[in-house]
């Protein structure tokens, strides 16, 4: 059996559901960052694949983008857990809550 | 493939210019840090300058396109950001560090939006998105050794990157259907197509959503009460306009250009989103009493104005949120500029500190009156001819029973904005001393009454020179 197009897309929504799961339920910032890495790693596996099976490099072209972006996202949100850590000595998401909801 | 770069001249100016602000703070005394502000607005008014003198276009494959849809919103962003930095400067002089930094990531966020304005594919839209939103994020956590700002900025991190993922995640999937990039091919692409799949569906929903988290629209909000409290004023009132506006010029490329043949398949969606947006935020806002959580569910519900609008996918849909854009820009930023003349005084954003406001500046007290009746949609102000834009094009198309929910909203919105109103002017406070105006601050506010007044009075011309934006779609 070979590899198909479909296989990577459900790895990609596989991964992809990984991450939502992982924004909503982990409470440790670091985590929260990471499961975001992987919902735009998710993506990227869904561009690059398209690409290839479609003999398109537009796709490939958009994930070295996506990398210098989330790249730049995550020395952002790297940094304010730092800033929020040095502030309240926690970096569990749970205890940013000086202002409700 | 020829490249005309001088239609990103404006785009080119202000990326140049941001850099100049970064590189003449380090050579700025720490007392004459305020002077980078004059420098950016200068910056900013150059840039709108050539913006209007510069050619119409497009370049790079079809990726940039400088037409008039893009010229508008350009102007929007470039007028928000001009009206930020002027209200900001004695704010940022009293509370902030690194204020040179400050004027620059603001120049930054600006080109980001601009080159979203102007994008023709996703890939240019995707990117400059996130250089709007990204300088956001860092402006959002400012303060450094503030608690709620710091908290604001990764609430604000944490949201605003998750949606972007599941933004990328819709595009990818509307790529992998379309086998394009570029906005005008998937159009072409999707009329051939004679049925849509679920996938199709599944991207479309997970562009909205993405999006309407940028827009802090119902039920992707939560994040705004929060971040708008939390993050320092000026920068509250540059997200509540100009953040809002590249969300809504990234849905009108995507959704009027790409997606216009299967209509059918989002007006539902974004119909539902409008009437959430519109009933909670306005709901909720009766409740608040910190006057920048309460303009936030305001913003909320004016976003699901906007929304009544775009549904009817026409060009009079462009012309009226372009139109209401505008008007909500002097008024909302107007509104947040007395909150920061207010803050700078008396140090608070409690809506019961503002008792007795007419007494210590007839002046802020009545410029608050008109910014809110303008947002209420109260004639002669922008804000009821915008809204009679934005519903009449829902009526053309006949959706007629989300005009009069919006209409009853807007009664609901009367109740908690004159509740300000009737602080300032029949209430005494404790305190009576004069609240002081600087010069600055008091010009910027006169402009935002001029143009909440004029744009009601005179909507010709303003109708007549943005009537070409539609043309980009239909």
């Amino acid at each position: 059996m070979s590899l198909g197009l479909a296989h990577f897309l459900v790895l990609s929504a596989v991964i992809f559901s990984i991450g939502v799961i992982g924004v909503i339920t982990r409470r440790n910032a670091i985590i929260v960052l990471m499961s975001i890495e992987l919902m735009l790693n998710a993506a990227n596996l869904a561009l690059v694949a398209f690409s290839a099976f479609r003999q398109d490099p537009d796709g490939q072209i958009f994930v070295f983008f996506v990398i210098a972006v989330a790249a730049a996202e995550a020395a952002v949100g790297l940094a304010l857990i730092m800033l929020l850590f040095r502030n309240r000595k926690s970096i569990n998401v749970d205890d940013f809550n000086l202002m409700k909801w | 493939m020829q490249i005309e770069l001088s239609l990103l001249s404006p785009q080119l100016f202000l990326l140049l210019w941001a850099i100049l602000v970064f590189v003449v703070d380090f050579f700025t005394a720490e007392r004459n840090k305020a002077s980078l502000a004059y420098l950016s607005i200068i910056g900013l008014v150059l840039t709108a300058i050539i913006s209007i003198s510069s050619k119409q276009g497009e370049t790079f494959g079809g990726s940039f396109r400088a037409d008039t849809f893009g010229l508008s919103f350009n102007i929007i962003f470039l007028g928000s950001a001009i009206l930020t930095v002027a209200s900001a400067v004695d704010y940022v002089k009293a509370h902030l560090k690194h204020q040179g930094e400050f004027y620059g990531l603001i120049l930054l966020s600006t080109v980001g939006m601009m080159f979203l304005s102007a994008s023709g594919d996703l890939l240019t839209l995707y990117v400059s998105l996130e250089l709007a939103t990204i300088s956001l994020f860092v402006l959002a956590a400012y303060m450094k050794s503030d608690l709620k700002s710091t908290e604001a900025g990764l609430k604000y991190l944490i949201l605003g990157a998750a949606s972007s993922a599941i933004l990328l995640y819709g595009i990818s999937l509307l790529y992998g259907i379309s086998g394009t990039l570029v906005l005008d091919a998937i159009a072409l692409k999707l009329s051939q197509m004679p049925t849509v799949g679920p996938l199709f569906i599944l991207s479309i929903v997970m562009i909205i959503a993405g999006l309407s988290f940028k827009l802090a629209a119902v039920p992707f909000h939560m994040w705004c009460p929060d971040v708008y409290e939390g993050a320092p004023t000026p920068v509250t009132a540059y997200l509540s306009v100009a953040s809002k506006a590249a969300g809504l010029a990234a849905l009108i490329r995507i959704f009027f250009k790409s997606l216009a043949s299967t209509s059918m398949q989002w007006v539902p969606l974004l119909m539902a989103i409008s009437a959430m947006a519109m009933i909670l935020g306005n709901v909720v806002a009766v409740r608040q009493h910190n006057i920048k959580r309460l303009l936030a569910y305001s913003s909320i519900a004016q976003i699901g104005y906007i929304l009544v609008g775009f549904i009817a996918v026409s060009e009079l849909a462009v012309t009226s949120i372009i139109l209401y854009v505008l008007a909500y820009m002097f008024a909302n930023i107007g509104a947040f500029m007395v909150v920061i003349a207010f803050y700078n005084v008396s140090g608070s954003d409690d809506i019961m500190a503002y008792a007795g406001l007419s007494k210590r500046s007839p002046f802020l007290a009545i410029s608050m009156v008109v910014f809110l009746l303008s947002l209420v949609g109260i004639p002669p102000m922008a804000g009821f001819i915008g809204k009679f834009y934005l519903f009449s094009a829902a009526i053309e198309k006949g959706y007629y029973w989300i005009v009069v929910l919006g209409v009853l909203t807007s009664v609901i919105s009367l109740y908690y904005y004159m509740s300000i109103a009737y602080q300032m002017y029949f209430k005494t406070g404790d305190d009576d001393s004069p609240v002081r105006v600087s010069p600055t601050m008091a010009v910027a506010l006169v402009v935002a009454l001029a143009g909440t007044l004029l744009i009601g009075v005179y909507t010709q011309p303003v109708l007549s020179a943005i009537s070409g934006a539609s043309s980009a779609f239909f």
